[in-house]
This record gives C-alpha cells, sequence and structure tokens, in this order.
C-alpha cells in the first residue's frame, strides 16, 4: 500500500502477502452470494427480549443487518452516531492489530489449536464487547 | 491469476458466504449475543472451534502439506501485554460496530454501502496501531 510515513511494521513483501486481498475479495463476493443470491425468504427471527431492548434505545429491527438509525449515510452524521461507527471501527482496526487476531484468529484458530493467550484475548474482547453492548451503547443512543 | 489466489479467493467466498448465512455479520445478533439473550452466536462458535480442531487433526493425521509442498506448522502464540490491551479496545469497537474485521467486507459486499465507512476507519486504526507500535506498551 502506498501510504506516506516509514512505518516498519508496514513494509513487507506486499506481492507474496497478496492472497489477503483475495481472500478479502473473497468476503466481498461471499456477502454478495450470501445476501443478495441467496437473500433468505424468511429471515432468521431475533430472540423477542433483544428487540425489546433495542427499541427501548429507538432501534427498531428493519430488514438487514445493520440498524438504519444508526447505520446509514443520512443517519451518520450526529457525533453519538460518529463514535459509533467511525470511532468503534477505528478501535476494530486498532485493537485486533494490538491484539495479534480477532474472533476468528484467537476465537477459532487460538482456541481449536488450544493456545493459552488466545483464551485470554477471548475472554478480555468479549468481556469488553459485553461492557460496551450492554452500557456504553445505551448512553450513546440516548 | 495464481492457483493460490484463487483458492483464497474461493476460502474467501465460502467464509464470507457463510457469515452472512449464519448472520454473524449481523448487528442485531451481536447485541443479541452481548445480552445473552438468543443462542445463535454461541451456535456458531461451539459449532466452528470443534470443526477447526477436528480439521487440523486431520491435517496432521494425514501429513497435509502447504500449497508449496512444506509440512503445516501452526506457529505458538507468544503472549504478550498487547493481548490484553488490544482485546479491550477491540471488544469496545465489537461492542459498538457489531463487527470483526472480516465480516465488514462481507457487510458491504451485500450491499450496505455504510459499512466503508467502518471499514476505512478500521483501516485507519490498523495504520494508526502501526505507527504508534514503538511506543506502545506490549
Amino acid at each position: 500500500m502506498c501510504l506516506p510515513a516509514n512505518i516498519p511494521f508496514l513494509k513487507y513483501n506486499w506481492k507474496n502477502q497478496s492472497w489477503n486481498l483475495f481472500f478479502a475479495a473473497g468476503l466481498l463476493i461471499g456477502g454478495f452470494v450470501g445476501g443478495v443470491l441467496l437473500h433468505p425468504v424468511n429471515p432468521m427471527p431475533l430472540s423477542p427480549a433483544t428487540l425489546q431492548s433495542l427499541n427501548v434505545l429507538g432501534i427498531s429491527k428493519q430488514p438487514g443487518i445493520l440498524p438504519v438509525e444508526i447505520f446509514s449515510w443520512v443517519n451518520l452524521l450526529t457525533w453519538q452516531h460518529l463514535i459509533i461507527v467511525v470511532g468503534g471501527g477505528f478501535l476494530v482496526g486498532f485493537g485486533t492489530r494490538y491484539a495479534g487476531g480477532c474472533t476468528s484468529g484467537h476465537g477459532i484458530a487460538g482456541l481449536s489449536t488450544m493456545q493459552w493467550p488466545s483464551l485470554v484475548a477471548v475472554v478480555l474482547f468479549f468481556a469488553s464487547g459485553i461492557l460496551t453492548a450492554n452500557f456504553i451503547l445505551p448512553l450513546l443512543l440516548k | 491469476m495464481k492457483k493460490r489466489n484463487i483458492l483464497f479467493l474461493l476460502i474467501g467466498i465460502l467464509f464470507g458466504t457463510t457469515l452472512m448465512k449464519t448472520d454473524a455479520v449481523s448487528w442485531f445478533r451481536m447485541q443479541e449475543m452481548f445480552r445473552f439473550q438468543g443462542f445463535q452466536m454461541f451456535g456458531i462458535f461451539m459449532t466452528a472451534i470443534p470443526t477447526a480442531a477436528l480439521s487440523i487433526f486431520i491435517l496432521r493425521k494425514l501429513k497435509i502439506k502447504t500449497l508449496d509442498g512444506e509440512p503445516i506448522h501452526i506457529k505458538k502464540k507468544e503472549f504478550n501485554w498487547g493481548y490484553i490491551y488490544g482485546s479491550i479496545l477491540f471488544g469496545i469497537g465489537w461492542g459498538l460496530t457489531g463487527a470483526c474485521p472480516g465480516p465488514i467486507y462481507v457487510q458491504i459486499g451485500s450491499g450496505v454501502s455504510i459499512a466503508i465507512v467502518t471499514l476505512l476507519s478500521a483501516l485507519a486504526g490498523t495504520w494508526v496501531y502501526s505507527y504508534l507500535k514503538p511506543r506502545l506498551p506490549h
């Protein structure tokens, strides 16, 4: 990638790593295959308790995977929603790099090969997610 | 296109389709999981982890080689403090956006254009981490 600054961490032979980009392209296509071509006639129902909890926060379940009340071009530009989408996205990128893995890398690959550092990571990001979803998110959606 | 790249593209499509069809890219499903109000996400993990363990067991048993003909070697993860700090930060982002890195691509592919903002923010996060890495506690 042609990004500015001399950062050792980002200096690698990207041609040898180009499979990453093909995998990401595959994920994009997979989203299209699963979400558009194989679009479910009857979406799997969400738990009524969750619908209730989200309703209190002003979020209603629409068709789709993201709530338009937060994730849409029209509704993005409030500081609360920017914190959720841009701030949250930033922490996803920053945190997973810092932690050396994510839900797949630590949660599935790490745990299935019984690596204890991955267990530490999974417990922490899960606990942190629970606290965020239950306490920080409601503050931002008030 | 190299054989390796085609394979990764196909595995990406398979993984992406699975994430999409199981709702693992859904913000709503993630809120359900974080509130312990549904079984779906837990079911996915409880299926995926043993399946991965079995796959690795079979790969080892049959001594399957990598594409380059080398024995498969799974690197041991060396613990450092970044696992602690990074995981806590990632968890906050996960709780807010309902997305881990992979699912962001799937969300975009399924036609939700706003997820591009999530992706760009995550890329910015990766870049800033790389920039600050020498100064961060690990």
